[in-house]
């Protein structure tokens, strides 16, 4: 009863005011309240202004690496100089498609099986609680990743090496002599496969369990065995989803400066993966941007670089997002 | 129960038998359950032979030679007693039983050998009170050869951390809010809406080490303009702001996209309920539409936290490092916890003892996991436990 009362009391209250003006009375709402079309506005305002700040950010992104970065192709005495931080840029690139490679590789298949299991293999229950561990694996930092890999896995790796030097030579990739440390770029490669793999697994996963569950069960109706189901229903919807998804991973792959930074014996180029050597764009940068002094040749060529990694990772994420939504497109029609 | 009613059936109708034995080779299960235990124990003890006889039974290999052999002998055994159909169909499933083992062993590993080698470093006293000020080459070999605990802490680590994280999430929480809310609420599709959200996908792939050099570029071009004019005389853009700045490219793509998904599954009931009595549209938003979706937005930005928290390459070129305790944001180095661990793994404080200093680390690496993983579990609770009443929907 009380509860009922005090909103009556306090509608008491306003009456009286209400009254007073007559115009107030054809909409006493929305003409009484002069404060609230002031903050109608100003709320649409910092709406619109925080959206067109985040395109300002990264335009903006864009423009200082650029203007920071003209030091390093560019300067009085010499003119233009593309050559030069040509022939300083490709390795460090290569370094950093090779690592991302062999990540990828390692990375996909698994990523993809482990999906299959929480989807298709494992009871439900588990499943739940696997995907939660399976999204650890995603918020563990990166530089616990670079450590490991440093302290335990490189040391692991090293008899692997020497045996795959010892049977494998004539192959140009274990070619060369094997690394006593094992911080090469095949143990970075591995390190880096560990974390992609939660990511291409929480995507390939999310679109294994959209399959259409009639797809599945006509196919299983037609007397096909698991797998011939999950080749012939699952697989053919998702193959775009398992793609945007290794995209992403490449693009994380490419970006990952700290696991390789710390992994990595840097050194110049070599395609033998079993020795050091070899460096990546993002290791490169936090190995010695903080000894650059600022404003140097050298800062800025680190910062060209940088711009080399961002043009790369956006061109490779905008791939991606194209590949997601011309999938759309088609899975409307499911 | 079936085969017996089957083989019963069988004398008393020879003319159906060879379509009832095909229908009894897809029915009946040629393979007992139990077949693939007693290959897996086969193979184990098969590798394990061969491990002790070829090498001096390296663990490793009698791992992945015993997955070999399982994998190898179970489809042959499979195929020979029901054929090629079934077999493939079991070394699908073999094999990604297989990758799941595979992807386990690596986390497995991580967390092992952090907690195991961490825990020491975290017991030593005065670990979580004292920074790094007067630990140097020396005293790191004292402490080795006289036993002694090792000296050092991560207190402005800790510090540094808290006080660049809160930084980047008062920057990146206001912008990324308003941002969903103009892109739910304010815009229905236009071309400014669309680019914001593709640029907002765009953003989330940004490298974090790029981000940090924009945080540089973009501090040093501000500190420059304010010293033409006169206002200051600083140059130096390496502060905790600079890292708070890079953090907040990497934090707002994903305020926007856990919020904008957040504000969209608000029903539109609710904000017609709002508007049919006469409430203005931002006082909807701020008093309906916020409200119902507060859990989903506190656990994503949390959530956010807890990736900011771990990331070590933007701070290191924006913030660089220090031993003692700078609580000033706009003054001075600042040392964040994953930038500690980083150097204490790349420069030894003594090169030619690295223990104490891996000791730190680990220990460090472990205060690290301990907090992302508590932000990750504190996100779940609040969108569990403040998840809106879905009212019998």
């Amino acid at each position: 009863m009380p509860s009922t009362e005090e909103p009556q009391s306090s509608a008491a209250t306003k009456n009286p005011r209400r009254r007073n003006g007559s115009a107030d009375r054809s909409n006493p709402l929305v003409s009484g309240d002069k404060g609230g079309v002031a903050g109608d506005k100003v709320f649409n305002g910092l709406a619109l202004a925080a959206g067109v700040t985040i395109l300002l950010v990264l335009a903006f992104v864009a423009i200082f690496l650029t203007f920071n970065s003209v030091g390093a192709v560019y300067t009085e005495e010499e003119g233009l100089n593309l050559g030069a931080f040509f022939s300083y840029a490709y390795p460090l690139l290569l370094g950093s498609l090779m690592a991302s490679a062999i990540a990828l590789m390692i990375a996909t298949p698994v990523a993809v099986g482990v999906a299959l299991y929480l989807s298709h293999y494992a009871p439900p229950k588990l499943s739940r609680t696997i995907g939660y561990v399976i999204d650890l694996l995603a918020a563990i930092p990166s530089v616990v990743y670079g450590a490991w890999g440093m302290t335990f896995l490189a040391p692991a790796l090293v008899p692997l090496y020497d045996v795959a030097h010892e049977y494998l030579d004539f192959i140009p990739f274990f070619a060369g002599t094997p690394s006593q440390t094992g911080r090469t770029v095949l143990t970075g490669g591995i390190v880096l496969s560990v974390m992609i793999i939660a990511i291409i697994t929480a995507v390939s996963r999310e679109i294994f369990m959209q399959t259409p569950k009639l797809h599945e069960e006509a196919a299983l109706a037609l007397g096909a065995t698991k797998w011939e189901m999950i080749r012939t229903a699952v697989f053919p919807f998702a193959r775009a989803g398992i793609i945007s998804g290794v995209m992403l991973g490449l693009g994380r792959a490419l970006g990952e400066t700290m696991a390789v930074a710390l992994v990595l014996s840097v050194g110049p180029l070599t395609f033998s993966l079993i020795s050091s050597g070899n460096s990546t764009i993002p290791a490169e940068i936090a190995l010695n941007f903080p000894e650059a002094p600022p404003g140097s040749e050298r800062q800025a060529q680190l910062i060209a670089i940088g711009l080399v990694l961002f043009l790369i990772t956006l061109v490779v994420n905008m791939i991606a997002r194209w590949i997601v939504s011309r999938h759309k497109e088609f899975s409307g029609a499911n | 129960m079936t085969s017996s009613t089957r083989t019963a059936e069988r004398p008393s109708n020879p003319s159906q038998e060879p379509q009832g034995s095909r229908r009894n080779k897809l029915a009946q299960r040629p393979l007992p359950p139990w077949t693939w235990v007693v290959v897996l124990v086969a193979s184990a003890v098969v590798a394990a032979a061969l491990a002790a006889l070829f090498t001096d039974f390296h663990l490793g290999f009698v791992f992945v030679t015993t997955l070999v052999l399982f994998l190898v002998t179970s489809y042959v055994v499979t195929r020979s007693r029901a054929g090629r159909r079934k077999a493939n169909d079991e070394l699908c499933r073999n094999l990604v039983y297989t990758a799941f083992i595979l992807a386990l062993i690596p986390l497995v590993s991580l967390l092992w050998s952090v907690t195991s080698v961490g825990m020491r470093g975290l017991t030593e006293p005065g670990f979580l009170t004292s920074d790094m000020m007067g630990v140097s080459g020396t005293t790191d070999a004292e402490s080795v050869q006289e036993g002694t605990s090792v000296q050092g802490g991560i207190v402005h680590a800790l510090v540094g951390s808290l006080m660049i994280t809160l930084a980047a999430a008062a920057i990146s929480v206001p912008i990324g809010l308003l941002t969903s809310i103009y892109l739910v609420e304010y815009s229905r599709g236009g071309p400014l809406a669309r680019a914001i959200t593709f640029f907002v996908d765009v953003m989330t792939g940004i490298p974090s080490i790029v981000a940090g050099l924009f945080g540089v570029a973009a501090m040093s071009w501000f500190l420059g303009v304010l010293n033409q004019a006169g206002l200051i005389s600083s140059s130096r853009s390496t502060m905790g702001i600079t890292a708070a700045i890079a953090l907040s490219v990497l934090m707002i793509p994903i305020v926007v996209r856990t919020t904008e998904e957040m504000l969209r599954v608000v029903p539109n009931e609710l904000r017609e309920a709002s508007y049919a009595m006469g409430v203005r549209k931002w006082r909807t938003i701020t008093k309906v539409v916020l409200p119902t979706a507060i859990s989903g937005i506190a656990s994503g930005v949390t959530l956010a936290l807890a990736r900011v928290f771990g990331e070590t390459a933007p701070i290191l070129v924006t913030a660089g490092f220090v031993v003692n305790v700078n609580w000033n944001l706009f003054q001075g180095w600042m040392t964040a916890l994953p930038v500690y661990i980083y150097r204490q793994f790349q420069n030894p404080i003594n090169p030619s003892l690295s223990e104490p200093s891996y000791q730190r680390a680990w220990a460090a690496a472990l205060v690290l996991i301990f907090v992302v993983m508590m932000l990750n579990l504190i996100a779940r609770i609040i969108a569990k436990v403040f998840a809106p009443k879905t009212g019998g929907r």
